[in-house]
């Protein structure tokens, strides 16, 4: 496949065959070698077929194969013209990532840092098959999918100030519950308020190093040796379904020969299955809102109680990094509501977006980038350049470049633990076998990803965070 | 008699993959193979030969064609390990059949599982979110059959 580099950061295939656009990627020489040993550049080749597309099929600099659209894909649909693809949103609908600031130094809670970490291990549901605390009724289950993070407000799990801190407000306005299945909603039911397991993490971090001084104050990160807390975790088993239930009945009513690959179903945007997916896969977004939301609230919880107060237990933002979303932006001299696609990409409005927060809308939206476990972290702020080059888009992690397999092999859990513990870094996992298959090693490294999104201007790094307690689902 | 009954030689092995889980389950029968398949995806979350049969669950479902009836049957075991707390163990019966019903195919699969709960004994060290199509693959060979499925962590 031709793959013709236009700058540093900036790779592009070019228009052949049956695509409507070209494809571009984002990636530093060194990201690119490993993007062309799988089959990301495939993928985002027939992302660029799909009917509707808008501009190009775009690549973030973590980009990794996925199924149908690569992880770490951008691609936005013309309303009428275009199409809705649960393969380009993801398995896990709104997996994202929250983050809390303190008013607390290192230094502060070191004497209680195993204990913090401790509670929160014990108040936090994870693992797999690990059920929440509460024992939810079919009905509030649908108040949660319709209502999001808001309807954990109201039940006291945080503070209202909270939801003007989260994208969309915690809540997708578009959500029904109607045509969810019996079988996502019985998944649904006894895993609201936990955090899961495989990739997800709950991390005490310190603030490392800041970048951009005016911006991190803007978002109440004001030191290095700051104390943070970061969640990173989706929409659970009800997502999972969802996906499973919309790409079977897409393939039913429309057919799959055409497609290069399966997992590229979809419908017509303003079709009626469009629709009850696109409706659906916005209920799973707002329980992962609200999933994150409880979670927060017991993280509060624990600091209050170990540490006196939770005061200035202010949250940074909470960005959703599996989703998609009708969005406007400018298309061929006018402006234009398109539905985009972000599958492992974070969004990265720039100044002045009235989607922003207001107390951001001066700086541009905070984007989080969650590290591997036990690395460092990202907070970057969305660019105005970045809506022409990618629909304000930006990478969403690290991205794996090893098998579980081979990790496995390579590592043990318990040695990991040793070696955080030597740099001060505290874990508590559900499973020392995930923990090695989790090993850091076995990912990409994050700080070439962010250096990538920085030079390009796709999202401007503020500040690194670096972990000191780490919980594994 | 079910494919519990008789044992091929090697149930699946687990092949590399760099973000999430593949692996290739053996049978001589479509029934095997697909039982094999549901061991080989547990086989990533938990060790099933060390799961007591104490429990036994149904399960039914239905499908256009095959590889949905994959997809289906699978999704249905991590179904019942999220909502029953259900760690399979073991396929005491599967069968298939291939009807004609409103003008078109549809695969009817009934199996009998069993397992036990999630207990502290049992270590669950990962996490099998959705069974997915991609380069899933059903190849007849000399021996019989190999089904080919990737798994999203």
């Amino acid at each position: 496949m031709e793959l013709v580099k236009i700058s540093e950061f900036i790779w592009e295939i070019p228009k052949s065959g049956e695509m409507k656009v070209p494809a571009r990627i984002y990636a530093s020489s060194n990201l690119i070698e490993s993007v062309r040993r799988d089959q990301t550049l495939q993928q985002a080749r027939n992302v660029a077929c799909l009917p509707g597309i808008q501009r190009m099929s775009y690549v973030m600099p973590d980009a990794h194969q996925g199924y149908g659209f690569p992880i770490g894909g951008v691609a936005a649909f013309d309303l009428d013209e275009g199409i809705i693809s649960p393969g380009g949103v993801g398995y896990d609908i709104n997996c994202g990532v929250r983050l809390l600031r303190t008013d607390y130094k290192e230094s502060d809670i070191t004497a209680r840092r195993k204990e913090l970490l401790a509670e929160i291990f014990k108040e936090v549901p994870a693992g797999v098959g690990k059920g929440g605390i509460t024992k939810l009724s079919r009905n509030v289950l649908k108040e949660i999918l319709v209502k999001g993070a808001e309807w954990a407000v109201e039940q006291g799990y945080g503070m209202s100030e909270d939801l003007d801190r989260t994208e969309e407000r915690g809540r997708m306005k578009d959500a029904s519950c109607e045509f969810i299945s019996e079988r996502a909603m019985e998944r649904g039911v006894p895993q609201l308020g936990t955090l899961g397991a495989g990739n997800h993490f709950l991390e005490i971090q310190k603030v490392d190093e800041i970048y951009d001084a005016e911006v991190a104050k803007a978002f109440g990160i004001d030191e290095k040796g700051q104390v943070l807390v970061m969640i990173h975790c989706g929409s659970r088993g009800l997502g999972h379904q969802i996906a499973t239930d919309y790409i079977e009945m897409m393939e039913n009513k429309f057919g799959y020969k055409g497609l290069p690959d399966r997992e590229l179903i979809n419908a017509p945007f303003k079709s009626e299955l469009g629709q009850r997916y696109y409706k659906s896969m916005c209920a799973a977004v707002n329980y992962a809102f609200a999933n994150r939301q409880m979670i927060a609230h017991w993280v509060r919880d624990v600091f209050a109680r170990i540490m006196g107060s939770a005061k200035g237990m202010r949250q940074i933002y909470d960005v959703c990094h599996n989703v998609a979303k009708v969005e406007k932006h400018p298309i061929g001299g006018g402006e234009k509501l398109l539905c985009i696609h972000r599958k492992g990409a974070t969004r990265s409005f720039g100044p002045g977006r009235p989607e922003i927060p207001e107390v951001y809308r001066h700086v541009g939206q905070p984007v989080l980038i969650p590290g591997s476990m036990g690395t460092a972290s990202y907070v970057l702020v969305g660019t105005a350049e970045a809506e022409e080059m990618s629909f304000s888009s930006t990478a969403h992690g690290a991205g794996r470049v090893m098998s579980r397999n081979e990790a496995l092999r390579r590592f043990r859990g318990e040695q990991i633990r040793d070696e955080l513990a030597k740099r001060g870094v505290e874990l508590k996992a559900t499973s020392w076998k995930g923990v090695a298959e989790e090993a850091s090693a076995a990912y990409k490294n994050v700080d070439e990803v962010v250096r990538v999104s920085h030079e390009t201007k796709l999202g401007k790094v503020v500040a690194r965070v670096v972990p000191i307690g780490v919980m594994k689902g | 008699m079910g494919p519990g009954l008789y044992m091929m030689k090697k149930r699946y092995e687990i092949l590399e993959h760099i973000a999430d889980g593949k692996f290739r389950a053996f049978g001589r029968t479509l029934e095997e193979a697909l039982g094999n398949a549901a061991l080989a995806m547990v086989s990533l979350m938990w060790d099933w030969e060390r799961v007591r049969p104490e429990i036994k669950e149904m399960v039914k479902v239905k499908a256009s064609n095959l590889e949905q009836l994959i997809v289906k049957f699978l999704t249905e075991c991590l179904y019942l390990l999220e909502v029953k707390s259900f760690l399979l163990g073991g396929i005491d019966e599967l069968k298939i059949e291939k009807v004609w019903k409103d003008n078109r195919t549809v695969y009817e699969l009934r199996a009998e599982l069993s397992g036990g709960l999630i207990s502290p004994e049992h270590e669950i060290y990962g996490q099998v979110k959705a069974v997915t199509y991609n380069d899933m693959k059903i190849e007849k060979t000399d021996s019989g059959l190999v089904l080919q499925v990737v798994v999203d962590m």
